[in-house]
C-alpha cells in the first residue's frame, strides 16, 4: 500500500469491476486507501489473461496485477451487513454495477458515491458494453486506414475503459474538494459512452462548428481533407513519426542544418522551399490551402522529414530531429518504452516482488508524481488479503 | 439570479496552458466553477496556441478569434494578454500569482523558468502555490528538452503501435488521444495536489510527462513482456479489433449496409456465444480456434443489414454490440448523449452561438456548467486588470499603449 501520496487519508471502497478498476488503481497509487471488495471466490477479472509464466490461477492474472496495484482486498458479499458497515467507514464508494446508493447515502450524507456505467445511471443496464462497443460509439470512426474497405480500428489497450477511468478520477476528486467546501457528499454519475464521445478531438468540433465530417486516414488525424502520412519507415525498417511539419523560420533553418550535417541538402530536391520558409519568416497553419506559397513550403518541410527518415535508423532519426528542435518521434511498442533510457532515468519502470513467481516484475510507474507527496505503485492484493485488518473491527 | 453551488468556485488558476493537452485540464476546472485566467502573449496574438485562429470556422470569417478547436477547448475561461518580455508585465504576473491557487502550463520544458517564473520563484511569491507543468517527456531526464505534439506522444509511449490490424502498418489513433488524456491526467494532477494542500497546507510542483501518462494505459501488454517475455512486436500483432486481454471471440468490427457503415460485436462468454448463434443461425464450434472463419461468416451476415438494427437485435439478446457512429449520428441523433446534455451551446463573443463538448460525468450537488464560449484575445483584460488587480481605466489604457497587454 502506498504510505504517501497526495490522497493519503482518503478511504475508498471499490466494488471490484472491470469498468472502474483503473480509476481505483489511480486513486490507490496516489495514496488513497482503496479497499477492493470481491465476492467469495474472487472477482472474475482474476481469471483474465495473460497469466504469470502462462500458468492460470487467481493470483497469477497480470490483468489483476496491473489494475489493482496499491489496493487492499476483502471478500464480502454485497448483501452482507458487513458491506454496509464498511461503506460507513469510507469517504468514497466506487462501483460499476448500478448498486443503489440511496440507503448508503442516507445513512452517511457526506459519502461520495461514484458510479461508472456504460450509458449512465438513468439509462440503467439495458445495453451491454465492452471496451470495443464503448469506443465504437465515438472515437472508432476516426481510426483506421486510408482504404475504407478495411474496417475502422479500435485503438489498442482497452482505452475506452481508461478514458472512463480518468474521467471518473477527475470527477471523484472534484466531488471530494466540493465536500471540504460545502460539507456534502454526492452521487457522481460517470457515463462511459459520453466519455468516449468527448474524446474524439476534431471529429466532434468539426461537426459542432462547421457541420463537416472527418474521414479516417492511416496513422494520422482523421480530417475533412486528405493529408499525407506522418508515419514513415526508417532505414532499419522500424517506423517513426515525422511530426507536425516545420512552420517557423527557426524550424526551417534547423531542418536545413540537419540536412547539411548529414551531407544531404543537395540530394533533397525541395531544399529551395525550405530556404523560402526562412525568407518569409515561417508560416501559420491557417495559411494552408489558402496561400499557395505557404502550402508549397509546408509540403516541402513535411517531405524533407520523410526523406530524412528514409536515410536514418529509427532511433537516430528521433534523436537527430529532436536535437535540431524538430518535433518528431519513434513508434515504440509498449515494451520498448520500458527500456528507453529516458523513462528508466526518470524511474518510470517500477520493480515489484511477486511471491507467485519468486522474482520481481517490472511494472509501469505513475502517470504523474506529486513531488511533495509522491505516490507509489505496490503489489496488487491477494484474494481477501486484508480481511482481518479491514473487516475484523466491523464483524 | 439563484446562487448555484460549485465544486471549485473558490479556486483561481493562473493559466498558461494551450492546445488541448493543457487547455483540456483547465477546461475541466472552469466547468466546475474555478476562475481560470488564461494568459496569452499579445506580441504574437496568442498564436503559440496553434488552434487559435485555425479551422474549422463557423462561416467565412477568419482570424485569431475564430478557431473552432480553440473555442471548444477554452469555454468558461477568462482570457487576458500579458507581455512577459516587459518588466511591468512580469510585475503584473507576480501580483496575479500571489492571488492564485494554481499555476498551469504545457510549454516545452524550461520556458516559464526562463521568464523567471520557475517553481522556486512562484513559491517565493506564494508559499503554498501549486505548479503543474505538462510536457511530452517531463522537465527532468535526457529527453526533457524534446518537443512533442499529441501524435508524437502517442508514438513514443506505445499507443500508436498498439493500434492496428495484423501484418499492416500502425493504424494509430485518428486524433490526438493523448492531448485529451494529457489534459485529463493533468486535471487529476491539479486536483490531487489541491487535496494534498487542503490536508497539509503544502503546495508543490507536479512535473507531468505526457508520454508516461500514455504508457501508463498499456499495463497488461507491458507485463506480458516484463513477466512472460512476450513482446507486442511479434508476428500477427497487434490485432486491436480483437480482444486478447480479456480473451474474447468473436470480437470485431463488421461491415453493414450503406456507405462506410460498421457494427462492433464482442462475444464475452459462452452465454453471448449461444445468443449470437441464435441470432445469426450459426452452428456451434470452437469460437477461439475458428475466429478467422467466424469473422468472415459474421461479416457475410451483417453486410446487408442496417448497423443500428444489428446492434439492437444483438443487444436484445444481451450481447454487447454497437454501431460505429459517425459524428452526426452520435451528436445529432443519439438519444443517450442528448438526454445527458452532452453537447451544450455556448455564446462566443465573435462566433456567436456554438455547440461544444460537455462533460461526461454528472455530480448530483455541484454539477458542471458550460455557458460561456472561449475568450477572444484579451477579452477580459478590463475585468482582470481592473476588477481583480484594481488598476484604473487610465492605467489599463497605458498598459495597452506601452505594449504590456
Amino acid at each position: 500500500m502506498a504510505t504517501t501520496g497526495p490522497l493519503t487519508g482518503i478511504r475508498v471502497v471499490e466494488v471490484a469491476s472491470e469498468f472502474a478498476a483503473f480509476a481505483g488503481k489511480m486513486l490507490a497509487d496516489q495514496g488513497a486507501e482503496v479497499i477492493v471488495v470481491e465476492p467469495p471466490g474472487g472477482h472474475h477479472t482474476r481469471t483474465y489473461e495473460p497469466f504469470a509464466d502462462d500458468r492460470a490461477g487467481i493470483e497469477r492474472s497480470l490483468w489483476w496485477w496491473h489494475y489493482n496495484t496499491s489496493k487492499k482486498s476483502v471478500v464480502v458479499a454485497l448483501d452482507d451487513p458487513c458491506f454496509a458497515a464498511l461503506v460507513d467507514t469510507a469517504d468514497i464508494v466506487l462501483e460499476a454495477a448500478f448498486i443503489d446508493d440511496e440507503p448508503h447515502r442516507q445513512r452517511r450524507p457526506e459519502l461520495i458515491w461514484v458510479s461508472v456505467t456504460p450509458f449512465g445511471r438513468a439509462e440503467g443496464g439495458l445495453r451491454q458494453a465492452t471496451d470495443l462497443t464503448v469506443l465504437a460509439g465515438g472515437p472508432v470512426w476516426s481510426c483506421g486506414y486510408d482504404d475504407h474497405s478495411i474496417p475502422p480500428v479500435r485503438g489498442g489497450g482497452n482505452q475506452g475503459y481508461h478514458t472512463a477511468g480518468v474521467f471518473a478520477v477527475a470527477s471523484t476528486l472534484t466531488a471530494y474538494i466540493a465536500r471540504t467546501v460545502h460539507g456534502i457528499g454526492q452521487l457522481v454519475d460517470v457515463n462511459m459512452h459520453a466519455c468516449a464521445n468527448v474524446t474524439t478531438e476534431a471529429a466532434s468540433y468539426d461537426w459542432h462548428v462547421a457541420k463537416r465530417v472527418v474521414q479516417r486516414m492511416t496513422g494520422r488525424h482523421a480530417g475533412v481533407t486528405r493529408t499525407t502520412s506522418s508515419i514513415a519507415p526508417a532505414s532499419d525498417g522500424r517506423m517513426v513519426h515525422t511530426g507536425v511539419p516545420p512552420r517557423s523560420a527557426r524550424e526551417f533553418e534547423s531542418l536545413l542544418h540537419w540536412l547539411d550535417e548529414l551531407g544531404l541538402r543537395d540530394e533533397y530536391p525541395e531544399s529551395f522551399f525550405l530556404d523560402m520558409g526562412i525568407a518569409r519568416g515561417g508560416l501559420h497553419i491557417s495559411e494552408l490551402h489558402v496561400d499557395a506559397e505557404a502550402t508549397a513550403i509546408f509540403n516541402a518541410g513535411r517531405e524533407a522529414m520523410r526523406f530524412l527518415a528514409d536515410r536514418l535508423p529509427a532511433y537516430d532519426y528521433f534523436m537527430g530531429a529532436q536535437r535540431c528542435g524538430l518535433a518528431a518521434g519513434i513508434v515504440y511498442a509498449p515494451e520498448e518504452v520500458m527500456e528507453d533510457p529516458h523513462f528508466v532515468a526518470r524511474g518510470f519502470p517500477v520493480e515489484i516482488f511477486h511471491d507467485e513467481i519468486d522474482r520481481t516484475a517490472v511494472h509501469l510507474g505513475l502517470p504523474f508524481v506529486c513531488q511533495a507527496a509522491p505516490g507509489s505503485v505496490t503489489r496488487a492484493p491477494r484474494l481477501g488479503e486484508h480481511d482481518d485488518e479491514i473487516l475484523g473491527p466491523l464483524r | 439570479m439563484t446562487e448555484t453551488k460549485t465544486a471549485l468556485g473558490h479556486l483561481r488558476i493562473c493559466d498558461f496552458t494551450g492546445q488541448l493537452a493543457g487547455a483540456g485540464a483547465t477546461r475541466w476546472l472552469a466547468a466546475f466553477g474555478a476562475q481560470v485566467i488564461r494568459i496569452e502573449d499579445p506580441t504574437n496574438d496568442g498564436k503559440w496556441d496553434i488552434l487559435r485562429g485555425s479551422e474549422p470556422y463557423v462561416d467565412e470569417r477568419r482570424g485569431i478569434d475564430f478557431g473552432g478547436g480553440f473555442q471548444n477547448h477554452n469555454v468558461e475561461k477568462l482570457g487576458i494578454t500579458l507581455n512577459l518580455r516587459t518588466e511591468r508585465g512580469k510585475q503584473l504576473l507576480r501580483e496575479l500569482v500571489r492571488m492564485s491557487d494554481v499555476v498551469t502550463e504545457n510549454y516545452a520544458a524550461g520556458v516559464l523558468d526562463r521568464w523567471g517564473f520557475g517553481y522556486d520563484q512562484l513559491k517565493a511569491l506564494r508559499e503554498d502555490i501549486i505548479y503543474v507543468s505538462n510536457c511530452g517527456f517531463g522537465h527532468v531526464g535526457p529527453y526533457a528538452s524534446f518537443r512533442t505534439w499529441g501524435p508524437i506522444v502517442q508514438a513514443c509511449c506505445g499507443l500508436t503501435f498498439s493500434s492496428g490490424l495484423p501484418d499492416m502498418e500502425s493504424a494509430g489513433w485518428g486524433f490526438s488521444f493523448m492531448d485529451h488524456h494529457g489534459g485529463n491526467f493533468m486535471a487529476v494532477a491539479i486536483l490531487a495536489a489541491l487535496v494534498h494542500r487542503q490536508r497539509t497546507g503544502e503546495g508543490q510542483w507536479v512535473d507531468m510527462s505526457c508520454t508516461e501518462a500514455g504508457a501508463s494505459m498499456l499495463g497488461p501488454a507491458v507485463l506480458d513482456y516484463t513477466v512472460n517475455g512476450r513482446p507486442l512486436r511479434r508476428p500477427g500483432m497487434p490485432n486491436s479489433n480483437r480482444s486478447q486481454f480479456p480473451r474474447m471471440a468473436p470480437h470485431g468490427i463488421y461491415p453493414c449496409a450503406g456507405e462506410d457503415n460498421w457494427v462492433a460485436i464482442a462475444v464475452r462468454n459462452d452465454d453471448d456465444w449461444v445468443a449470437l448463434r441464435t441470432v445469426m443461425a450459426f452452428d456451434d464450434r470452437d469460437r477461439f480456434a475458428d475466429q478467422d472463419a467466424l469473422d468472415a461468416e459474421i461479416a457475410a451476415w451483417t453486410h446487408t443489414r442496417d448497423k443500428f438494427a444489428v446492434s439492437d437485435e444483438l443487444q436484445s439478446f444481451a450481447v454487447p454490440a454497437a454501431p460505429v457512429q459517425k459524428p452526426p449520428e452520435r451528436i445529432d441523433h443519439d438519444a443517450n448523449t442528448a438526454a445527458w446534455g452532452l453537447w451544450p451551446s455556448v455564446r462566443h463573443r465573435a462566433m456567436g452561438e456554438v455547440r461544444v463538448d460537455g462533460v461526461p460525468a454528472h455530480l448530483s450537488e455541484t454539477d458542471w456548467h458550460i455557458e460561456h464560449g472561449a475568450p477572444c484575445l484579451g477579452q477580459h483584460n478590463d475585468d482582470v486588470y481592473g476588477g481583480l488587480l484594481g488598476l484604473s481605466a487610465t492605467e489599463i489604457d497605458a498598459l495597452r499603449a506601452d505594449g504590456v497587454i
